[in-house]
């Protein structure tokens, strides 16, 4: 195990933000902390980094003890979501500053450098400020002057938070190719699900200060372990008291499918290729449930506003245990 | 566009009434009477200027001026900088009450500062001042009491540029530093202090300026001796009340033009900031 933390819980006050915690997070992966804002996952990074100290509990990085070793003697390696550029110092003297302090030779510094600049993409720009970069070109060169003192593990503190969507979606892919590349074990907090489905080996749930599950992106959204982890990896419709993706109900224009529920549209919303439809059961309860198709399965039944439906859950959809969270 | 919105806010004539009291006050209260200080200064001519500089008394004042004013902003930098980080980056009990007390000596009247340092500090009565003159150590009426309240009166300057500059910056490329393996005294010399270094030179220069023209504080604790605790500022008030007033306006003329050289330096030296 690259990272082994165990039992810890972190309070400010009366909140507590880590409640008796314990994760392993093996070597060479690429993990999520997902969950969502004030759940305790960026205290828990920042625990793991030395950035805060635990009330109680320990931390173990590649089999040494760092519970109480200050971030400079970790040897991990840290981005945040600001990017924390070093603002008066150029791209090439932001990347080259761990080496520096290491006292590594001249040439070595220079080459490490050249080397991280191209891994990065920003070789044009070594000698720019980092005002003089975009965020997304700042978050990069904030990855490649953690790189360079090779550190055992890189945590990201939401890394593309600050970012504008499009350049988020190319970072986070560019993110999967570069921890392919150099498999250095990857960290990192997200409260986008589709962030931490695309890019993570695996997920740790955290909400309200505990791990909710632990698993690949396929097991969480495939058999969530409960409510919550299924509400927050995606949409959700409730029938009958159990939670179904509102992906997963088939839609159909007449009866007689075994166990289908009878209901009538009342509302349609499209959105890019998806329809959403709100659908309202005529059974005594007047239930409102979600449903979304494809555009071509909307055309193709004709469905709109105000006809008689027949809803029936996907085979194979897993709905949510129904846990109460 | 802004510029175009500007223009249009305000109709020409309340524009220029704005204007011409603005101007108009600041001439009035600042450049008028400081340029009739400098007019007054050399009115007998540069001969007599310079010989009223050449006073045995006037340059025993200015090199005590300066003594004070160096070792002053020297502590003040040193202190002005530990507590402006302790302010900033540190929780713990009793904050908010120093960070209330920074500004006293903005809001005490000096003289009321000298007059409690002399309570204190005084060779007969004082709390501490027997006891330390015993051990051949004079406070008041000597440098040592001249430097107490000059740090005093100008305390807050360099804290007060220092804190809003250290906030603003954040503690994130400083524990950036740290955790690329950057030890404390690494993580000031490399990153913090580069952070807040034109807010600290802001700060000294105001600080240098308050020095050299502290006058009340000065004044009770010096005894105001002349050729040993006679500052510059004390030369001025002498002299003008003695009808010198050629070396009066002399010597104040001085004192503001090194006030105001303090003030260019920064001003060309900041715009550098923006740019780099």
């Amino acid at each position: 195990m690259s990272i082994k933390v165990s039992n810890i819980t972190k309070t400010y006050g009366d909140f507590v933000a880590l409640d008796n915690v314990s994760v392993d997070l093996p070597t060479g992966q690429l993990t999520a902390l997902l969950g969502p804002s004030g759940g305790g996952k960026s205290t828990l990074l920042r625990i793991i980094a030395g950035l805060e100290s635990a009330d109680t509990g320990q931390v173990n990085i590649e089999g040494t003890e760092a519970t109480h070793l200050p971030p400079q003697k970790r040897n991990v390696g840290f981005v945040f979501q600001h990017y924390a550029a070093f603002k008066h110092m150029s791209v090439a003297k932001n990347i080259a500053f761990g080496l520096e302090i290491r006292k590594r030779s001249k040439d070595e510094i220079a080459q490490r450098v050249d080397e991280l600049l191209e891994l990065v993409h920003l070789s044009q720009f070594a000698t720019r400020l980092p005002s003089q970069l975009s965020g997304g070109q700042r978050q990069r060169m904030a990855l490649a002057r953690a790189l360079a003192v090779e550190p055992t593990v890189l945590l990201l503190d939401e890394p593309f938070g600050a970012l504008d969507a499009k350049v988020r979606k190319e970072l986070r892919e560019w993110l999967r190719r570069l921890h392919d590349e150099v498999n250095v074990t990857t960290v990192f907090v997200t409260h986008d699900q589709e962030e931490a489905l695309e890019v993570a080996d695996e997920i740790v749930v955290i909400n309200e200060g505990r791990i909710e599950q632990i698993g690949t992106p396929d097991e969480l959204y495939d058999a969530p372990a409960n409510d919550f982890v299924m509400s927050f990896l995606g949409p959700t419709t409730l029938i009958d008291g159990k939670l179904y993706r509102p992906h997963d109900i088939e839609v159909f224009t007449h009866p007689g499918i075994a166990g289908s529920l009878p209901a009538r549209i009342v509302r349609e919303l499209r959105v890019g290729f998806e329809v959403r439809l709100t659908v309202e059961l005529l059974d005594a309860a007047h239930e409102e449930i979600t449903v979304t198709v494809t555009r071509a399965t909307q055309r193709s039944l004709g469905l709109r506003d105000g006809i008689d439906v027949w809803l029936s859950p996907t085979h194979g959809a897993v709905p949510s245990m129904g846990a109460v969270v | 566009m802004a510029s175009e919105a500007s223009r249009l806010r305000e109709p020409l004539g309340v524009r220029i009434a704005l204007r011409v009291v603005t101007i108009g006050y600041v001439f009035a209260l600042v450049a008028v009477p400081t340029a009739l200080v400098f007019k007054n200064a050399f009115s007998d001519g540069a001969g007599a200027f310079f010989d009223a500089l050449k006073d045995p008394s006037v340059t025993h004042a200015f090199n005590l001026t300066i003594e004070i004013t160096v070792i002053s902003v020297l502590i003040n930098l040193v202190f002005g900088l530990t507590m402006a980080l302790l302010l900033v980056r540190y929780e713990f009990p009793g904050k908010r009450v120093l960070s209330a007390l920074i500004d006293v000596p903005l809001s005490i009247s000096p003289v009321v500062v000298g007059l409690a340092l002399v309570l204190v500090y005084n060779g007969r009565t004082g709390w501490f001042g027997p006891t330390l003159e015993s051990w051949g150590l004079r406070i008041i009426f000597s440098t040592p009491g001249m430097v107490m309240a000059t740090v005093f009166v100008a305390l807050p300057l360099v804290i007060r540029e220092l804190v809003p500059v250290l906030s603003e910056l954040g503690d994130d490329q400083e524990w950036a530093a740290r955790s690329l393996g950057a030890n404390g005294p690494q993580t000031f010399w490399r990153i913090t202090l580069p952070g807040i270094k034109w807010a600290l030179v802001y700060g000294v220069v105001l600080s240098l300026a308050r020095s050299l023209g502290e006058f009340g504080a000065i004044k009770v604790v010096s005894g105001n001796i002349v050729g040993q605790t006679q500052t510059a500022t004390l030369v001025v008030e002498q002299k003008y009340e003695g009808f010198d007033q050629t070396s009066a306006y002399a010597v104040a003329a001085v004192l503001a033009a090194a006030a105001m050289l303090c003030l260019v330096i920064v001003s060309i030296l900041r715009p550098k900031e923006d740019s780099e």
